[in-house]
Order: structure tokens, then sequence, then C-alpha cells
């Protein structure tokens, strides 16, 4: 079964109609209390001060961090993934979970003057040898929207990496029964589908 | 590698996809829904849909459509035609949309970029904008204004400007079609895509006048543009998204 967490950070349409394509039937919780067991997808877009606040206020904070310890497979999406750092430069500075140890930061214009901001538009994915990319081609190309990049401590944390606006960034990043990607995987077509399809057999280790 | 886009344009009259040539004449071509999943399984990597009777019929476009189309692709989507305000673009969005353009609303109303990009994300807000070519003036220096309600209504404001005002209000894409060439099948109207790709930080899509696959390369490279917009070549004209983009890749262009 597979838990959608909706902490008021957007529209969790697109992404519940990509599990039902794959002939699930996910459960939306807006309250940690809601939460039964299984497979947990924390999506978001938005700016991470009122994506933190909104998950705090649901008790998202506690269940992800008791699943994270669990061996719960944990899937991360765009402004999800983001809140998984420590902390994000995004309003002023913004603590995040602290499930993954790095930062958040704003991608600089001033590497790359003709980059438009925010990223926007299907991009190509280098990624490691991991049991969730089954089935995905090296340099396979996903739907990305987004202005901040992940930048974990550990680079054992990076499981795919993807070039913009002079920076090869952290698209996917993973630790344990955590994995979470920046780009779409519910807009990113056939590839994006077969992520979201190995999501939900994925034991929840690394390799 | 950020790659280039191509995007499917589906004009909806009624529930059933048209083409016009400037904005007068129109031929059916058919189901909105079914064409976009062709055109999903073909290759294109974003739609957008107009519902191009909705504003003369002061009505939100049509959500059921949305709610069909959301369903069935698995790509982005945009949806445009007869946005009232914040809570029918909040409507669009929930029945699955990924983002909205607004147009002569977004003229007669800037604040709705603002109000928009606020309550959903800048990266849901596309300013679509219709930019004729007139006489440089003093009023237009670049020699294209906008025009709204389909090309009929004239503003007077210059559209470079126009388009930087709407990014700094909060527009997180612009779709720039060119009503001289829109319909017309002999190339994008390259001038003011290039003058507002350069200008602004947001990404631009060239619309208006497609009729070969060059016409694309020119426009995502002397034009400037991130991506490229059809209709006709693909509704009626016969050329698909597949073979398109093999044509852009043999070109240099990066496509997915």
């Amino acid at each position: 079964m597979i838990t959608i967490l909706d902490y008021g950070a957007g529209n969790l349409t697109s992404v519940r109609l990509a599990f039902e394509r794959l002939g699930e039937t996910p459960v939306l919780i807006t309250d940690a209390s809601q939460y039964q067991s299984g497979r947990i997808l924390f999506p978001g877009v938005g700016s991470a001060a009122s994506g933190m606040d909104g998950v705090k206020a649901r008790g998202f904070d506690r269940l992800l961090r008791d699943a994270v310890a669990q061996g719960t497979p944990v899937m991360g999406i765009c402004l999800g993934m983001q809140l998984l750092l420590s902390a994000s430069e995004e309003d002023g500075g913004t603590q995040g979970l602290a499930l993954i140890e790095g930062n958040c930061r704003l991608f600089d214009r001033t590497k790359q003057v003709d980059a438009k901001i925010p990223h926007m538009g299907w991009n190509t994915l280098r990624h490691a040898d991991h049991p969730m990319f089954e089935g995905i081609q090296q340099d396979a190309a996903f739907y990305f929207v987004h202005s901040y990049f992940v930048t974990p401590a550990n680079p054992t944390h990076v499981l795919g990496t993807t070039d913009y606006c002079g920076e090869s960034f952290a698209a996917v990043i993973g630790s344990g029964s955590l994995f979470a990607t920046q780009f779409h995987p519910e807009r990113s077509g056939e590839a994006g589908a077969q992520l979201l399809r190995n999501f939900l057999t994925w034991e929840g280790t690394c390799c | 590698m950020l790659l280039k886009r191509l995007i499917v344009c589906l004009d909806v009259r009624n529930g059933r996809v048209t083409k016009g040539v400037k904005f007068k004449g129109n031929i059916d071509v058919g189901d909105p829904v079914e064409m976009a999943t062709q055109y999903c399984a073909d290759g294109v990597d974003e739609l957008v849909f107009y519902d191009i009777t909705a504003s003369a019929e002061h009505r939100c476009c049509d959500l059921d459509m949305v709610a069909r189309a959301a369903r069935a692709l698995t790509i982005p989507f945009t949806v445009g035609g007869g946005i009232r305000g914040v809570e029918d673009m909040r409507a669009a969005l929930l029945a699955g949309a990924d983002k909205v353009s607004l147009n002569s609303l977004a003229v007669e109303t800037p604040e709705i970029l603002t109000e928009g990009a606020k309550a959903f994300g800048r990266q849901c807000v596309v300013l679509g904008m219709d930019a004729k070519r007139v006489p440089v003036s003093s009023a237009i220096p670049s020699g294209y204004e906008v025009v709204i309600r389909g090309g009929r209504q004239p503003t007077g404001r210059d559209a470079l400007a126009w388009a930087q005002e709407a990014v700094a209000r909060g527009a997180g894409e612009i779709c720039l079609n060119a009503i001289d060439t829109d319909g017309v099948r002999e190339g994008y109207e390259l001038p003011i895509t290039r003058m507002v790709s350069e200008a602004v930080s947001v990404p631009v899509i060239a619309s208006g006048g497609a009729g070969a696959p060059q016409h694309l390369v020119d426009v995502l490279t002397e034009g400037r543009a991130d991506a490229a917009l059809v209709a006709s070549m693909v509704h009626t004209m016969g050329y698909t998204c597949a073979g398109i983009k093999a044509t852009l890749r043999e070109a240099g262009i990066p496509m997915r």
C-alpha cells in the first residue's frame, strides 16, 4: 500500500493518478495519526519554509523519522526531497528534517548567464547502480521544475546527477530505505512510470 | 543537459480539437484527450489545451476534459482559456493540470500573475502572449504590440516590455504566439522570440508559424526558444512528433 503525505504543499492530483495508472489505490493522509502501514510517498512543491511548517503541523516529521528508522521504503519528490536535508537557503534559511546531512542551494546564474530559472523541462540523469533504477537507461530524461538543488554532505548519498546552470547536481539521493528525486517521475513519461513501478516492489535496501 | 521541448497545442472548441487559420475558420480534427494520448505515445514532451470558446462563454476551461487528460497523460500539460481568477486557476490545477496559461486576463488584471505565483508557485503560471508586428515607435520600441481577445484587440503595449513586466510579477514561463505567422506555416517569428528569450529569465515557448521541422530548428537555435509549439503540423499536415524530433536531433538539437 502507498500512503501519500498531504501537507498542503501543492497539488497531489498528478502523483495520485500516476499510481492509479499502475493499478494502485494510494491513500492520502493529512495527519500522521492517519498512517497505517506500508510505503510512504513524500511529494510537494512550493517554498521550503511553508512546506516545513506543514510537515511539522501534521506530525509528518516524526512519521518520516520513524519510517526511515524502521526501514520502511520512503520516496521523496521535489520539495519532498529538499526537505529531507539538514537545511535550505530558501526563505532566508530553513531547517529541514535532517534525514540526510547537507544543504539546499539556489542555482547561481552567474555560473551560466543564459540558464533559465526555474530549471524547467526534460533533462538527462546519470544514475548509480541501485534497485530503484531497474529498467531505466543511463541518460534517460526526466521532467524537472525547480530553482533550488540539494548538496548532500556525504557523496555516497548521491544516487544520480544531472547537469544544469554550471552544476552537476544531485538529482537523486538516498540512504537506507530513503530514496528521493528532484524531478517529477509522475510527469516523466515511461521512465518516470518505471521508477514509480520500481518503488512498489523495492525492499528499501541499497543493493 | 537540459533538452529542448516539442509541445503540441490542442485548440478545443465545444469539446473537440479544431485548427484555425489566423483565428478565422476552424476545422474539426478530433477528441482532445484521445489525440493527446497518441501524441504522448509518439514522444511529445508537453501538451497545451486551449479552450477557445470558454472566454466568450464566460466560463472556466472544461474541467472534465482536464481531469480526463490528467488521468491519461504521463507528461506535463498546460490549460488555458476562460480563466477568470485565482479560483479558476486552483480548479484547473486540482483537476490535474500542471500549469495554467493566462493571456487577456493577465493584460487586463496583471495582479493575477502575482496572486497565482504566490498561491501555486510561479512554475504553474504561464503568460500566454499574442504579439503583432507594428511600426517601431516610442510607445512600442520592439516593433511588436501585445494583442488580446484572440488577436482582435490591440492594447498599445510593447510585447517585450510586457514580457519583462509579467516575469517580474510572477510568470514562470512565456508562451509567445506571433499573430502574423500563426496558421501561415512559413516559420516562426524569430525576431520577437529571440528578443523575449534573451530578455527574460524564464523559459520561452515559441508559437505560431510552424509548417516544417526546419522551422523548429530555426526557432530553437536562432530564435533562442526553449520549446517550440506546433499544432497543424501534427494535426493535419501528416508530421509525427517522433519524426519532427528525429529531424531536430539530426540538426544537433538535444531532444528527449
